[in-house]
Order: C-alpha cells, then sequence, then structure tokens
C-alpha cells in the first residue's frame, strides 16, 4: 500500500448504447458525474481535483477536450488534468485519481472517462495508411486477431472457448441496467454461428462501439465514510508495440504490472483470494490471455477455468460480472467502468450481477498493441 | 541524404450531437435570432455554455440578445487561410452583443485594419441560406441592428465538422536506406551491436539496448508466416478489398516479423509456420515502399518447425 489511505466513494456510468445523439459530449460526461456524485454523497464543493480520461483524439477528432469540457468537470478553479494511454486510459485514469489522494495532496478526486464513438468511426482511425508501409491494417480485430491465433496454437486451447466467453459476458451484460448489448438468450452455439470478421474473431465475440461515460469520486480515509471500497494496491506498466522477442501474447507489461500489483495488495494467490474481477475483454479470447498474463493460472490454463465455467457468476472467480467489454465499449471510458465495477462488487452495489460475498475485486485495463496496463485491487476490508 | 518523405492526408466528417443548449443556439441562428444563457451570477453567456463555469450548475435560464454589439478587442488577418469565414483580409474581433456580458468571436468585414478600432458598433450579416451552423453568421460588419426576415424549421440537433490533416510524413535516415534498398529490389536490415537482434525495417536504434544500429544486414525475401489473421470486414479508407490474409511474415535471417498479405493459395489454406516468398511486382513498377512486393505466395517448402518461430509470437 503506497502512501495515505484512498477508497472509492461513488460511481457513476450512463446508459451505454450505440448513439447518444440526444446529447452533447459535455452533457454525457455530467450524466456519469451527476451519478457518482449523488453516489457518493458529495457536491461539487467537495471535489478537489478532476482527472479526464479520453482514447486517442483521432477517435472523436478533439484536440484537449479537457479544456471544452473544464466547464462541464466542474473544474474551473481546481486542477484539472487529462490522462492519455490509448484503450487503457480509464484505468490509468483511476489510479492517477488515486495517486492524488494517496499522496496527500487532495481530499476527493474525481475521475471521469467517455467516449462518443458515434461522432466518429474508430476503424478508421486505427487503420490510417502511413506512407511506405503495406496497408493492411484493419482496426483493432485485425490487430489482435493474429496473436488470439498464436494464443489458441500455443494453449491448444479448444476453439468454444472465446464463444463460451462471448455467451457468458452478455448473458451477464443483460443483468446490468448500463450495459449497451443485453442478449440474456445467446448461446455459445449463436455465437460460433456468427460471421467471422477478422478470422479467428467473429462477429458476436467482439465488443460493440458505443457512446458512453462513467465517473468516480475518490477519498481519502478522513472523507471515505462507511462501506467504501478501500484501494489496496495499484499498477501500471508499459512497453513498445514491437521489438524483436515480443511476446505479443503474454506481454511483460502486463506481468510485471500483476506482479507489483499483488505484492502492494499482499495477495499470494489471487485466484482464491480475489473474489471478482473486471477484466478488459474486448475480444472474447482475451479472457483467457489475461487470466493467464495476470497469474490466476499457469501459463496455458486460462481457458481450462473459462471451459470449467468458473469465470461465470457463482463460479470460483467471476469475470466481468457486468458484462465487460463485450458488452459495452464506449473506448475511452472502458478502462473506468472496469475500476468502478470493481468497486461497485466490493461495496455491495452491483445490483443484479452483484457477486454474493465479493470483498476484494481486480480492476483492470490495456490499450495500445497490448502496451499500456493499468489495474488496482479493491477491497470491502480497511487497510491496517 | 535527402530526406524522403510523402504526403500523408488525414480527414474525416465528425459529427456533433449538440445537446440541449447548443441544439437551441444553432436552431436559433438558422432562425436569425441570437440566445444566450443565463449563468448563476446573472450574466448572460453569449454563445450559452451548457454549465455555468463558477458553479457547475446545468443552466436553463434562455435570454434573447441583440444582432448588434460592441468590439471589445481585435486583430487583423492579411492573409485568410483556407476555411476562414472571409477570403480577404478581414478582423478577428470579440464582440459583446447588446444585452451579453461576454463576448463571442467572429469576423468583421471592414476594407482595412484603419476601419477597425475597439468600441466599435458592428451587426450581424446573415448568410444567405441559413442551416443551423456558426457560419450562419456569415460574419460581422459595421453598423446597427436593422430588422430581419426570420426564417424557421425543424429543430436543429446536429453539426459536422469535417477535420482536414496535411501531413508530410518523413522516413527517417534508416528507414530511407531500406527503402531505396527496396528501389532496388532489396531488402535491408540492420542489426544490433549488443542483442545482435536483426530488425526490419531498421529502427536507428534497437528499441531494447537503445544503441543505435548501424551494422546492415541484406534479408533474402522469404521467410515463415508466425501468424495472420483473416480480414472479412470492409471499413472506410481500406486499400485492399476483402477476404485477404494479414499475416506477419518474419524473413530467413531476420528477428522481427513485418505484417504483409499472403496470396497465391486459398486463405483457408494459409498456415502458422507456412513457408512463403515474395511475388514482387514488375520492376518498371517499383518504388520506395515495401508495396513493391505485391504479396507473399506459397514457396512449396516444408512447413517451418513451431519452435523455429515460437519466441516471435
Amino acid at each position: 500500500m503506497a502512501g495515505q489511505l484512498a477508497a472509492v466513494i461513488g460511481t457513476g456510468q450512463t446508459d451505454h448504447t450505440a448513439k447518444r445523439l440526444d446529447v452533447s459530449m459535455a452533457g454525457l460526461c455530467r450524466e456519469a458525474i451527476d451519478r457518482a456524485l449523488a453516489d457518493a454523497n458529495v457536491d461539487w464543493p467537495d471535489i478537489d481535483a478532476v482527472v479526464l480520461g479520453k482514447a486517442p483524439d483521432m477517435f472523436e477528432g478533439v484536440m484537449m477536450p479537457e479544456l471544452f469540457l473544464a466547464d462541464a468537470l466542474g473544474a474551473v478553479g481546481k486542477p484539472l488534468l487529462r490522462v492519455h494511454t490509448a484503450g487503457s486510459v480509464g484505468g490509468s485514469t483511476g489510479n492517477v485519481a488515486a495517486s492524488l489522494v494517496q499522496s496527500g495532496v487532495h481530499r476527493r478526486v474525481l475521475a471521469v472517462a467517455f467516449e462518443k464513438q458515434s461522432e466518429s468511426n474508430a476503424m478508421w482511425a486505427l487503420s490510417i495508411p502511413t506512407p511506405f508501409t503495406m496497408p493492411v491494417h484493419a482496426g483493432a480485430g485485425g490487430y489482435f486477431a493474429p496473436h488470439v491465433r498464436s494464443y489458441i496454437r500455443r494453449s491448444n486451447a479448444p476453439e468454444h472457448i472465446g464463444a463460451m466467453v462471448a455467451a457468458k459476458d452478455r448473458r451477464n451484460g443483460a443483468l446490468n441496467p448500463h450495459a449497451h448489448l443485453k442478449q440474456p438468450d445467446i448461446t455459445v452455439e449463436s455465437v460460433r454461428a456468427s460471421k467471422m470478421l477478422w478470422d479467428p474473431i467473429r462477429y458476436d465475440e467482439t465488443c460493440p462501439s458505443s457512446d458512453g461515460a462513467c465517473a468516480i469520486v475518490i477519498a481519502d480515509e478522513k472523507s471515505a465514510g462507511a462501506n467504501p471500497a478501500w484501494i489496496t494496491a495499484t499498477a501500471l506498466r508499459t512497453e513498445p508495440t514491437t521489438f524483436a522477442g515480443r511476446d505479443q501474447v503474454n506481454p511483460r507489461a502486463g506481468r510485471d504490472a500483476a506482479a507489483a500489483l499483488w505484492r502492494q495488495a499482499g495477495i499470494d494467490d489471487p485466484l482464491n483470494q480475489v473474489d471478482a474481477a473486471e477484466i478488459y475483454v474486448p475480444f472474447s479470447w482475451f479472457e483467457p490471455m489475461w487470466l493467464e498474463n495476470l497469474g490466476f493460472t499457469a501459463i496455458g490454463e486460462g481457458w481450462k477455468l473459462t471451459e470449467a465455467g468458473e469465470t461465470e457468476i457463482g463460479g470460483l472467480l467471476p469475470v466481468n460480472p457486468s458484462g465487460g467489454v463485450l458488452s459495452s465499449n464506449p473506448i475511452g471510458a472502458s478502462g473506468l467502468i472496469r475500476f468502478a465495477e470493481a468497486a461497485m462488487q466490493v461495496m455491495g452495489r452491483a445490483g443484479a450481477h452483484q457477486v454474493s460475498d465479493a470483498r476484494v475485486a481486480l480492476g483492470h485495463a490495456y490499450g495500445g498493441g497490448s502496451q499500456y496496463f493499468a489495474m488496482w485491487i479493491v477491497s470491502a476490508n480497511k487497510p491496517s | 541524404m535527402t530526406t524522403l518523405s510523402a504526403p500523408l492526408n488525414v480527414e474525416f466528417d465528425y459529427t456533433r450531437s449538440l445537446g440541449p443548449v447548443l441544439g437551441r443556439f444553432m436552431t436559433g441562428l438558422r432562425d436569425r435570432r441570437i440566445e444566450g444563457i443565463r449563468g448563476d451570477d446573472g450574466r448572460v453567456h453569449v454563445p450559452p455554455v451548457e454549465y455555468d463555469p463558477v458553479t457547475a450548475r446545468k443552466l436553463t435560464d434562455w435570454v434573447e440578445v441583440a444582432s448588434a454589439g460592441t468590439v471589445q478587442t481585435w486583430a487583423w488577418v492579411p492573409e485568410p487561410d483556407e476555411g476562414q469565414p472571409l477570403t480577404h483580409p478581414f478582423a478577428w474581433a470579440l464582440i459583446k452583443l447588446d444585452g451579453a456580458d461576454t463576448a463571442m468571436l467572429h469576423a468583421v468585414d471592414v476594407p482595412g485594419p484603419e476601419h477597425m478600432s475597439t468600441g466599435m458598433r458592428v451587426r450581424v450579416r446573415w448568410a444567405a441560406e441559413p442551416v443551423g451552423s456558426i457560419h450562419d453568421i456569415a460574419c460581422f460588419e459595421p453598423g446597427e441592428a436593422v430588422e430581419t426576415e426570420p426564417t424557421q424549421g425543424e429543430p436543429v440537433t446536429m453539426v459536422t465538422t469535417p477535420v482536414r490533416l496535411g501531413y508530410t510524413h518523413s522516413a527517417s535516415s534508416e528507414e530511407a536506406r531500406y527503402l531505396n534498398g527496396l528501389l532496388e529490389g532489396r531488402l535491408l536490415g540492420q542489426r544490433c551491436p549488443v542483442c545482435q537482434k536483426v530488425y526490419i525495417p531498421p529502427r536507428g536504434a534497437c528499441p531494447t539496448d537503445g544503441v543505435p544500429t548501424v551494422d546492415e544486414v541484406e534479408l533474402p525475401d522469404r521467410g515463415t508466416v508466425t501468424t495472420f489473421c483473416i480480414v472479412n470486414v470492409p471499413f472506410l479508407g481500406q486499400r485492399i478489398t476483402p477476404p485477404y490474409v494479414a499475416a506477419y511474415v518474419l524473413l530467413d535471417g531476420a528477428d522481427i516479423a513485418f505484417q504483409h498479405l499472403i496470396l497465391g493459395c486459398d486463405a483457408s489454406e494459409v498456415r502458422m509456420g507456412m513457408r512463403v516468398k515474395a511475388a514482387w511486382r514488375p520492376r518498371e513498377e517499383w518504388q520506395r515502399s515495401l508495396a513493391n512486393i505485391d504479396h507473399f505466395e506459397p514457396s512449396g517448402e516444408p512447413d517451418a518447425p513451431f519452435e523455429t518461430y515460437s519466441q516471435h509470437l
């Protein structure tokens, strides 16, 4: 545990959907913020600083959104920071906000992250042909699909694992009022029958494109009140997108971040000591890949946990009880939603997708070409 | 060596859903009416703000203001850029409309800077065909407000904001050597003097050791598919018609794979470990580009054992 105690005292989310044409970006953020302030039972004068997370500028064509959003974020006259780590940005935003409290600088910090995908085209923004190279790029799916194939080859995982993850996350999404996709009747068979987009990734194994926002209020020990989600560990690690010998399936930055996280949280058996995990899984196969990268299982064994049904709500380690990124993907917000959902679990505020007796939960995000990692552990137990 | 560069034009028509406040403001402009919003301290903000800059509270108290006002300050634009309100020299000015407490930025059309002064009175010159955009105010001009013919229509909820970015993309000197090699049909990489890894394209510095890579290595035009995906998705800006196989090709002697296209067999026949060779475009079409290799195709050699490329996944 680094520095002063810090805890999540409230979270808020929009009802994520494909197009929120009725609100501006400011209005979208405020919907999540107003819910977070109400959940935390605080008002604007209580907030000392604001941290904003937002995915790459090309995704919405807004340079420095923190400037034009300052009024809406209630940041006038207060410190306002923007965090920028591609798809992991929501997670990094949570960690940066936590550090402002852990450092003893601020008592209450508001973390906000958003994405309004309907105003742009992320597939286009991720596939801009650079001169002198082959124009074979095809968005995030095109980037990650070869590495998913490598995982399947290395682990000898059966082909239906990806479909199992997708069906589970979408069913979980049906329990979550904020989820974009609610598909209670989805089955492994229907996922396997869906169109192959970036072989080996199918349509139903792919995250949607969402408009949405998430906000979290983080407070110091004095302001934490009763039953907050104590932040017992945070970790950030980075590595280059490509270098000779890089392990794209099991990136070192993720392994190192996880090792630091468990050490800081005093966890030596993650699978048995963590009660719920919100892991950034935009394509279904990343569930077993990250289970291994995070050290929940040995290398090559992650898929066995999925196949045994242990990542379902009620299993040994429920993964993405909220429905995860596969059910809602406002990119910039997706990481912070993982962090918020982890907090909601240990605060007992997750409603129909509550994992019973959840005391310790993981929030996880990754971004870029699996090169940015952000994680935190939240606990119902106050660190001694 | 002269620097190699090429244009990189990035453009997209972003859409903006305006929300209740900017939507009403734009609807007003389309109807030739300017509305501001009253803040918690009583000030009237024009253009309106959605949330109070002091209290952060949502604002809803609308106030119609005049279409004439006073120049607060200004700057002369002797050579207008593309996309600016006027094509001839003009002034940017902060204009406080009568009834407003904040100034808005817009263009003032006068023959020369000697016609501009702080405190001067200006009025809106409306666009001939308003559409619900800030451009419905074509510009301001000297004078007092005049009666205008109001227009009407459906509420304005969206605007389109085209973004055009014109870059010149330059290659590094190491990349330029590699690209000049491609012009001659050669594949030139570089070896790190510390870890001995061979990079193609060369980076100039080893990402692992941080030292310059100067030792040039010519590589053959055949190698191994380490992994791949089959792209079945069409998307905006796509250069190759799907379905196509985007594969990581590890050239023999290289320590990093690059992405390229695999043809010459059915997509379903492509596999990890498949041996491939380059299919070059006709020599007269060669440029400084990896696209001189039209695609890679099966070489007919037996597949490479998994161990030979497993550390490159």
